[in-house]
């Protein structure tokens, strides 16, 4: 970190281009729109997140004294349909995406400005139709809406859901197509693909599931409503259908929507190691290839959710397989990220302590996948705690640290304005701890036999379920205290252009960015990620508080034609 | 599996540590030292844990081809998932529910359906999940190796009382399972399932004589039979079903299509009733003694362990030799006692 005293806040930039709510509600601009996605997804997670206190409210006692059966059921729905829908899945492309992508790839904007408007508005409608189901009495079936239970035998909300779902996919796929068509025409001249920021790799690999597997989803979504409203064998073996279609068609989206959850975060925390090793990513091309490998993959594997539910051995052996090719490229990244570090210039700022606890959970969650991928063991493990414990440090150990990871590395380029950095570095810690101690008795009880979506269960099990209980307290006190201090920092935070001395095109900009991004189109002459380096063998010896090379704080100095 | 994964991700995280340790940033505008990128560790980081995950994958695989191969010569029972309780029906005519008893030593096989929305039986001691789908049947199996009492679980949501779909698995020495089984048996599942047989009026169809207008049932069970088409299939339960169902799906070779849709008018109990019936047919049941009005059966409360003291029914020990349940003998129980420690699937095995 530089001091900021010659930064100056630009005189005009994006945030004071217009006022008032018609210029922010009928904004065309892809920083505001991203802004407009940030408030509502942490709308949304602090929704979820009140749904999964009640749960572990819950589950402090065995005997269910907090919540009836039906009331808990519609909670982890809920808890499930928004944090899934309306968090995770928009979370980082929405926000960070819409923000950065254009910055990025050096770009005006996205290629469909009116689109992209558009896609928030359709995920506003959807959530505000979700907000509305719960208003009116919630949806029991979990977020997963197996058949035949959804649809015969559920007497709740369950065609209002399923279209609210409907609707929201389009939202996804519009900032697929969006952001795919923008990497493929709007690079600047010079940015080659493998020239690309890693971030836009990822970013474009999620968005290619996006518009590939949502539609799955619509149509699966309509069929069930079909079924339920109409009458129609599909799904219901007494009307002739099969109930595992559904998870089939179900998994065939939802398997992918994981990587759509989690690729973004491994393109932001490749993104934070680069910038806080103050070097090129280890096998830039291999980060860049998994994150593709992992979006291919990701659609062949998804009958491994379903090793118990009658498919044929020979199936489940054909996924079990797949799944293994998964787990290759999620490896190369973290073995990379690894190597990135041997050799590095590391700074402990908020988003490389988010960054390092991504690692350390993403593996863990990783690792823990493996065991479920392995039929063998499955057949235990399956639909018990063990699951909601792996795909918790995956989808909130990881996309929700690289998330906070990101939102602290971008949000003085966002602002123009610096966090408190001590009160980041202890919400991150706290964060972690929290984590941990929330999510990881959750293995052991699922290894000890607790299933999944039980709102009392046997005595036995408790006192994991307490120690998860009280590390959801410190979690949430986790996500709460940025709540604060972004906010303060919005106005009293230091001025500041570049604080991470990072490289890459959106920092060549002003922060807060000019409405059109970049005065002239800038032409880019060198690799991502050009970090000046200390020759090899040329151990650094240079006295504290001496700067090897002078002027490189500067960047529009060293950068300004190009990176 | 755990030790390797958890070996890697120890090794990882290590690295994490040490490096950001001795790499840290020590002086302001400090830069990276340019480091040689290897090749080398690139394809081996990539190649390797590719290996390394095939032989997990073979490993397990085998394993779940052991789970899901079914041994012969099982102890049968029947299952039925209903929201929200478990039924058990065994062969020999004992009824439960959320209470499964079981003999220690002898590879159980469960026939299970469930009555209305997807259930999954899951006891976690046994290493055993298996879904329970309405309308079709799964089939899972265990050895118990160890006397007691096992939590069942339902797995697979299912609505309000989902967690209070739960059970226990007794397994009991073979000769108190033996006595526990004949002492408040009403009935063969046969006997049972030859009076809804004979009710449903099946029998005039299927009269097993070289007139009838059905084919003949007797030894048809898990046999394969020649269709219309020429294609083979096994009669099994989902083939009865089927049948019963949808009687003109697959047509056996050399039959009209006559036979009218039982569809709506029978509970997944009742169709396993129909194809214990079936089962045993033509394996001297006939010589069975008829029984009281079956219909009168309650389910066994859940809770109550029978201690034996109720009427003994002469003859039905043996009869459906199709099950061949021998009758207790103090030698044999004696021998297999010792057995019971040695578990394999009770114990939890980290190397899994």
């Amino acid at each position: 970190m530089t001091p900021a005293a010659t930064v100056k806040f630009p005189e005009k930039h994006y945030l004071n281009e217009g006022f008032g709510w018609k210029s922010w509600l009928l904004t065309t601009d892809h920083k505001r729109i991203g802004l407009l996605y940030l408030v509502s997804i942490t709308l949304m997670f602090f929704l979820g997140g009140f749904f999964a206190f009640l749960i572990r409210l819950q589950l402090l006692t065995p005997h269910g004294e907090f919540l009836k059966g039906d009331t808990y059921n519609k909670i982890f729905t809920m808890h499930g349909v928004v944090m899934i829908f309306f968090f995770l899945i928009p979370s980082i492309p929405a926000t960070l995406g819409n923000f950065l992508l254009p910055l990025m790839i050096g770009a005006k904007d996205l290629a469909f400005p009116k689109i992209n408007l558009l896609s928030w508005y359709i995920f506003i409608i959807g959530a505000i139709y979700v907000l509305w189901i719960i208003m009116v009495g919630g949806l029991d079936t979990g977020w997963t809406l197996y058949t035949p239970y959804s649809t015969k035998y559920s007497n709740t909300n369950v065609i209002a859901a399923t279209l609210g779902v409907f609707v929201l996919g389009f939202s996804s796929i519009l900032t697929g197509l969006n952001f795919i068509v923008t990497t493929h025409k709007m690079r600047a001249p010079g940015m080659t693909w493998f020239r690309m920021p890693l971030f836009v790799w990822a970013l474009y690999a999620t968005s290619l599931i996006q518009i590939l597997a949502t539609p799955v989803l619509a149509i699966s979504m309509v069929l069930l409503a079909a079924e339920r409203f109409a009458g129609i064998g599909i799904f219901d073996p007494a009307l002739g259908g099969d109930p595992v279609l559904f998870q089939h068609m179900f998994w065939f989206y939802s398997h992918p929507a994981v990587y759509i959850m989690i690729l973004p975060s491994l393109g932001v925390v490749s993104e934070l190691i680069a910038a806080f090793a103050r070097k090129k990513p280890f096998g830039y091309k291999f980060i860049a290839v998994s994150s593709m490998m992992i979006a291919i993959f990701g659609f062949l594997v998804w009958g491994h959710h379903m090793f118990v539910s009658t498919m044929s051995v020979y199936a489940g052996m054909v996924f079990s397989f797949i799944t293994y090719f998964v787990a290759v490229p999620s490896g190369v990244k973290v073995f990379n990220w690894t190597a990135t570090l041997y050799k590095g210039s590391i700074a402990f700022d908020t988003p490389m302590l988010y960054a390092i606890g991504f690692i350390g959970l993403f593996i863990i969650g990783g690792l823990t996948g493996l065991f479920l991928a392995s039929m063998g063991l499955d057949q235990h493990l399956h639909d018990t705690y063990f699951v909601i414990a792996h795909f918790h440090f995956v989808m909130v150990g990881g996309a929700v640290m690289a998330y906070f990871g990101g939102l602290h590395y971008w949000w003085p380029k966002m602002f123009g304005r610096m966090y408190p950095e001590g009160w980041g570095r202890l919400s991150a810690l706290i964060v972690f701890i929290g984590f941990i101690l929330t999510f990881f008795p959750q293995f052991v009880v699922g290894y000890l036999g607790m299933p999944r979506r039980y709102y009392i269960y046997a005595p036995e099990f408790q006192v994991w379920n307490v120690l998860s209980t009280a590390g959801s307290t410190i979690l949430a006190i986790g996500y709460i205290l940025p709540l604060f201090y972004l906010f303060w920092s919005l106005k009293y935070g230091p001025v500041v252009d570049n604080p991470w001395n990072a490289k890459g095109l959106e920092w060549t900009v002003a922060s807060p960015p000019p409405w059109d991004n970049f005065a002239e189109t800038p032409v880019v002459t060198e690799d991502a990620y050009n970090y000046p380096l200390h020759p090899m063998g040329e151990e650094p010896q240079l006295a504290p508080g001496q700067d090897p090379m002078p002027g490189y704080r500067m960047p529009s100095e060293t950068g300004a034609t190009g990176d | 599996m755990l030790a390797v994964c958890g070996g890697v991700g120890l090794t990882i995280m290590i690295c994490i540590t040490v490096f950001a340790i001795k790499y840290r940033r020590r002086y302001e505008g400090q830069l990276a030292i340019e480091t040689h990128e290897s090749p080398w560790a690139e394809w081996g980081w990539t190649i390797v844990p590719f290996f390394v995950f095939m032989v997990m994958f073979y490993w397990s695989a085998i394993i779940f081809f052991k789970h899901t191969t079914i041994p012969k010569n099982t102890l049968d029972v029947y299952v039925t998932g209903k929201q929200w309780m478990w039924k058990f029906q065994h062969l020999d005519g004992q009824r439960e529910i959320n209470q499964l008893h079981v003999p220690l030593g002898r590879p159980v096989r469960l026939v299970m359906s469930s009555e209305d929305v997807i259930h999954s039986f899951f006891v976690p001691a046994f290493r055993i999940h298996m879904d329970v789908l309405p309308k079709k049947t799964s089939y899972t199996w265990f050895e118990a190796t160890k006397t007691g009492t096992f939590h069942l679980f339902c797995s697979q949501y299912c609505g309000t009382e989902h967690a209070g779909m739960i059970g226990s698995v007794i397994v009991m020495e073979p000769q108190d399972y033996e006595k526990w089984l004949i002492s408040n048996s009403q009935g063969s599942m046969a006997i049972r399932g030859q009076e809804l047989f004979n009710k449903l009026a099946c029998n005039a169809c299927h009269t097993g004589n070289a007139q009838a207008r059905a084919p003949y049932l007797n030894n048809l069970y898990r046999k394969p039979i020649t269709l219309e088409s020429g294609e083979q299939v096994i009669v099994d339960e989902n083939y009865i079903r089927e049948s019963i169902y949808k009687p003109n799906a697959k047509i056996a070779a050399g039959y009209a299509n006559i036979m009218p849709s039982y569809e709506g008018q029978l509970t997944e109990e009742e169709i396993q009733l129909l194809v214990a019936y079936i089962r045993a047919m033509g394996s001297g049941f006939d010589q069975m003694p008829p029984v009281s009005n079956p219909t009168g059966v309650q389910p066994y409360p859940a809770g109550g362990n029978p201690d034996g003291s109720l009427p003994y029914k002469a003859g039905q020990a043996n009869q459906t030799p199709a099950t061949g349940v021998p009758a207790p003998k103090a030698p044999t129980s004696a021998a297999e006692a010792p057995k019971a420690p040695q578990s394999s699937k009770t114990q939890p095995s980290k190397k899994e």
